[in-house]
């Protein structure tokens, strides 16, 4: 028996958790309220957000896709359908790139295991659809939203790099 | 030398690998021992079935005799085991050179793996997470390798080879063609083909298996699908008489290659190229997708309900005012055992024995025996060990390649190849002696090896010898051939594609069986298609039914030449599969009804079948193949048939409910195949026995003498575009000696009118000294030759004018 446990022997007899719980209640009871205006106002992201899937374009407009199926061999939900064949220039392209948004559980597995950068998560969060089949978006839909969000995925990319 | 273990050294020796005591057959390598025991050791160029150069260097492992350690540590691939030795695979030195190896390996290797096509199966990339550094030191620039064209089938990255050399060993030794070698020295070597040239072994396909890295692969399968995705069926190749063993590899229902199933037995760890890329004819756009039926003039794609009803009625009503025998079935020999067992019972439940599978067969005299099947008495294993083979009438290579690979390895062990054959060929074995007489011949040549053969034994010659040759003595030739079958200890004759399509087919089967018999050898027929010795089993022949029971009937071509009503064609393409493409024409013009179960739509198909059946195919059927040396091979689907196409025992099933026949309540293809083994009983190979005369009349001035091309043999490998687009597949050609075009009036590269028995094409002639005098060599199974005559049978020819 250490110093420690006959501290916290004696600790859990005079209820000093539930006073410590109790002073945090307290204090927060007589402070000023705020609420926020979601949707008109909206809390900080981090760079690291993970929500709707994009797919990147290197600067000169190739995409950076090279059909590696390493996303749909992570994908822990099964979301991901590829297929590939040879392009005319000789590369490996993807002729289909599929995600089903009703079983991608938003891991970042994708995007960590991307040799080249290409399918990443975007910031966006809000989005609905509105017929069957809608859930499944398709590579020309990927892309777009890649060439749409650039910037902002360049800039993410940038500042979670010292940390990789 | 070859690497395998020969396990037939009786003399053992005792050594210690990693702590383990170890019984193995002297002179084995180390690293073959290892294998067999399970301790692995990491290897790039060595392979069982090559020999071993020891130039990846990765095997290094620490040797000890006798307590002293060898100064190095030495390659496991060539150093033999001797007795008292102690291998330590994972120690310290041993693993410091293993990582050394690694690390230079890696210097020029390009590290792109996830756009390699190798990526997830590649032998290096399994290695280098063993032994590589986590982080490269080599900074400096990689080398780059200009790819070389090794033709449709193959697609090449040379910046990836890590210069093992098992392609170029594989070419060397198995493949027999040499078609690629290592140049330059160091860091230079290239490997490359030897006179800027493509490969074009009929087994070139394995090289694509062998190389350890993404230097060669797959060019149709190439980008298309990764290794881990894939679901792996086991199967059994279409194409020929072996009926190799084979893996589909399938992602979502579609197969996206094929590679070999090891079985020793039958295909060792090789497949052909016509096995391996077939696959690709599954999804070509020709296939049939849905039941199309003609009324007035005009065809109407239906249901299957429809469809089936409109075959039932059809049937029925031929049978009806015609009678039974005024129909005929014309089965594919690569149709299935189930498939041929049922359209043989719907046939003869309908009153009709009229019904073949021997499409490319050129003579019937010696009818069906009552029991067994054609096929090889020697088991396919057993080929290679053989002192003396005859051939008569066949080019194996093409026809079955896999058993010339085991004729070639007979002949690299010392044994003797021989041949009987219309032309020459081109073999990558050396025939001691090639003998090449005119088609007509054929049966007089194999007659002089027989009066040869009698008098080597010292015993009467078979009766009747002197209706072929009167009393003609044998030749030098004959001579040698006789001395060797009677002089070996293991010995064959195999009689061919060729031999089987000859008119006078049935004397050469009768004088090899008489040969055989005399010699003390066995006899064997390399036969046509996946499965003829099923056709056989399941009784889908004129006077033989599955349970023995003999019935009269038409053979296939006596169905051709009384034309019958109406016929039902399963799996076979009228103007590529028969012996005579002209006369089957003029059949299915004439017949009322024509019912076509086929896996491809084509012209000749719409012109003379009157419905048409769509069927499954490789990969989409369950089904059975019974080898040549009678392995009885069962196989399952693999993904759902294209379009509305069912299998065709399936198909047969609801046609005999349909017509209400009696005692067709199947559920799965098992239930047919355990039917077939009950009433079949356990045939073995048949030898020909019945006694053959020579025919009458006179040899024709010219005689086209032709079989399908390698890759033309069936529908499946004539739909797979890229063996259509190889060298194997090209159009056919005139082929005839010098004098013959010279007396023809036409002239290398240049256009004749070929004509046979009312056909007619236009062809490029080739001229080549491989034919004798009156012979021409039209290959069948490809363009320019379908529909013609007999596969050897009278031809005309004429130079084609400027025109024409």
């Amino acid at each position: 028996m250490t110093m420690h446990a006959v501290r916290e022997f004696f600790g859990t007899f005079m209820l000093s958790e539930l006073l410590k719980g109790m002073r945090l209640t307290g204090r927060h009871l007589f402070d000023a309220k705020y609420t926020l205006e979601y949707p008109e106002e909206k809390a900080p992201q981090s760079p690291r957000f993970r929500g709707l899937h994009a797919l990147r374009r290197y600067p000169n407009g190739e995409e950076r896709c090279i059909a590696c199926k390493l996303c749909e061999a992570v994908c822990p939900a099964l979301a991901i359908t590829i297929e590939s064949e040879q392009r005319d220039d000789g590369t490996r392209r993807t002729t289909r790139y599929d995600i089903d948004l009703f079983k991608c559980i938003y891991c970042g597995f994708c995007e960590e295991s991307c040799p080249v950068d290409s399918i990443v998560e975007t910031r966006i969060h809000e989005y609905h659809f509105e017929r069957r089949g809608e859930q499944v978006i398709h590579k020309d839909e990927l892309l777009a939203m890649g060439e749409k969000y650039e910037a902002q995925l360049a800039e993410d990319r940038a500042a979670d790099a010292p940390y990789r | 030398m070859s690497a395998e273990v020969d396990t037939r050294n009786p003399e053992t020796v005792t050594i210690e690998i990693d702590g383990q005591s170890i019984d193995a057959p002297k002179g084995a390598p180390i690293i073959a021992v290892a294998d067999e025991h399970g301790i692995d050791i990491p290897r790039f160029c060595y392979h069982s079935k090559l020999s071993a150069p020891a130039n990846c260097r990765m095997c290094l492992v620490d040797v000890e005799m006798n307590g002293r350690p060898a100064p190095k540590p030495l390659p496991a691939c060539i150093t033999t085991v001797a007795d008292g030795m102690v291998v330590r695979t994972t120690s310290e030195r041993a693993l410091k050179a293993q990582r050394g190896v690694m690390e230079f390996l890696l210097i020029n290797h390009p590290l792109d793996c996830p756009i390699c096509d190798q990526g997830g199966e590649c032998e290096l990339q399994d290695l280098a997470l063993g032994y590589g550094r986590s982080v490269s030191r080599f900074v400096e620039r990689k080398r780059v390798v200009k790819d070389e064209n090794l033709g449709p089938l193959i697609a090449t990255e040379m910046t990836r080879c890590i210069h093992c050399t098992r392609c170029v060993r594989f070419l060397d030794e198995v493949a027999g063609t040499s078609e690629l070698g290592a140049m330059f020295r160091g860091e230079h070597t290239e490997i490359g083909t030897l006179v800027g040239d493509s490969v074009h072994s009929e087994l070139s396909g394995n090289i694509i298996d062998l190389c350890p890295v993404g230097a060669l692969t797959s060019r149709p399968y190439r980008f298309t699908a990764r290794a881990w995705e894939m679901l792996s069926h086991p199967g059994v190749a279409p194409h020929d008489c072996m009926g190799a063993n084979i893996d589909l590899h399938q992602v979502r229902g579609t197969v996206k290659r094929v590679v070999p199933r090891d079985n020793e037995a039958v295909n060792e760890c090789w497949i052909s190229d016509r096995d391996r890329f077939s696959y690709e004819g599954v999804y070509s756009a020709e296939r049939l997708l849905s039941p199309q039926i003609r009324q007035d003039g005009e065809w109407h794609s239906v249901d299957w309900q429809t469809a089936i009803e409109a075959t039932a009625n059809a049937l029925r009503d031929l049978v009806d005012r015609h009678g039974g025998e005024a129909l005929g079935g014309l089965v594919s020999p690569s149709a299935t055992l189930e498939e041929m067992y049922l359209s043989a019972r719907i046939l003869r439940a309908l009153g009709s024995d009229n019904i073949d599978t021997r499409l490319r067969r050129g003579d019937f005299r010696d009818g069906v025996a009552r029991d067994g099947f054609p096929g090889l008495q020697t088991p396919i294993a057993e080929l290679e060990t053989l002192d003396a083979a005859l051939i008569v009438g066949g080019y194996p290579r093409h026809e079955q390649p896999l058993i010339n690979h085991r004729l070639r390895k007979a002949q690299r062990r010392g044994g003797q190849v021989m041949a009987i054959n219309p032309r020459a060929f081109d073999w990558n074995l050396t025939l001691t002696p090639e003998h090449v007489v005119g088609a007509a011949d054929m049966p007089r040549a194999l007659a002089l090896v027989l009066r040869a053969a009698a008098g080597v034994k010292g015993v009467d010659e078979p009766e009747g010898l002197d209706a072929w040759i009167g009393s003609t003595q044998p030749d030098a030739a004959s001579q040698a051939m006789a001395d060797a079958l009677c002089g070996a200890g293991q010995g064959a004759v195999l009689l061919g594609g060729l031999a089987d399509a000859h008119p006078a087919g049935a004397e050469l089967r009768y004088l090899a069986g008489q040969l055989a018999a005399l010699c003390g050898v066995t006899f064997n027929e390399l036969t046509n298609g996946a499965n003829t010795a099923g056709g056989w089993l399941a009784g889908a022949l004129p006077g033989r039914r599955a349970d023995g029971e003999t019935t009269e009937g038409l053979t296939a071509a006596g169905m051709l030449e009384a034309p019958r009503r109406g016929y039902m064609l399963l799996g076979a393409e009228p103007e590529h599969d028969f012996h005579n493409g002209a006369r089957v024409s003029k059949a299915l013009a004439e017949a009322e009804q024509v019912i076509a179960l086929a896996a491809y739509d084509s012209p000749a198909l719409r012109a003379h079948a009157d419905i048409l059946l769509p069927i499954a195919t490789l990969a989409e059927t369950a089904g059975t193949f019974v080898n040549a040396e009678g392995r009885w091979q069962t196989f399952a689907g693999v993904g759902q048939p294209q379009g509305d196409a069912r299998p065709a025992w399936r198909l047969l099933r609801v046609l005999a409910n349909v017509l209400e026949l009696e005692g067709f309540d199947y559920q799965a293809p098992d239930e047919i195949h355990a039917e077939v083994r009950a009433v079949a009983g356990e045939a073995g190979v048949a030898t020909s026995a019945a006694v053959v005369g020579p025919l009458d009349g006179a040899a024709p001035d010219l005689l086209r003498v032709g079989y399908p091309a390698m890759f033309g043999v069936d529908p499946l490998s004539r739909h797979a575009a890229s063996l259509q687009a190889s060298e194997h597949a090209d159009p056919a050609r005139v082929a005839l000696n010098p004098a013959d075009a010279e007396r023809l009036g036409v002239a290398d590269g240049e256009a004749a009118r070929v004509m046979q028995e009312g056909s007619e094409a236009r062809l490029t002639v080739a001229v080549t000294d491989a034919l004798p005098a009156g012979s021409v060599w039209i290959a069948a199974g490809v363009e320019g030759s379908a529909g013609l005559g007999a596969l050897i049978g009278e031809v005309g020819i004429e130079p084609a004018g400027e025109h024409a």
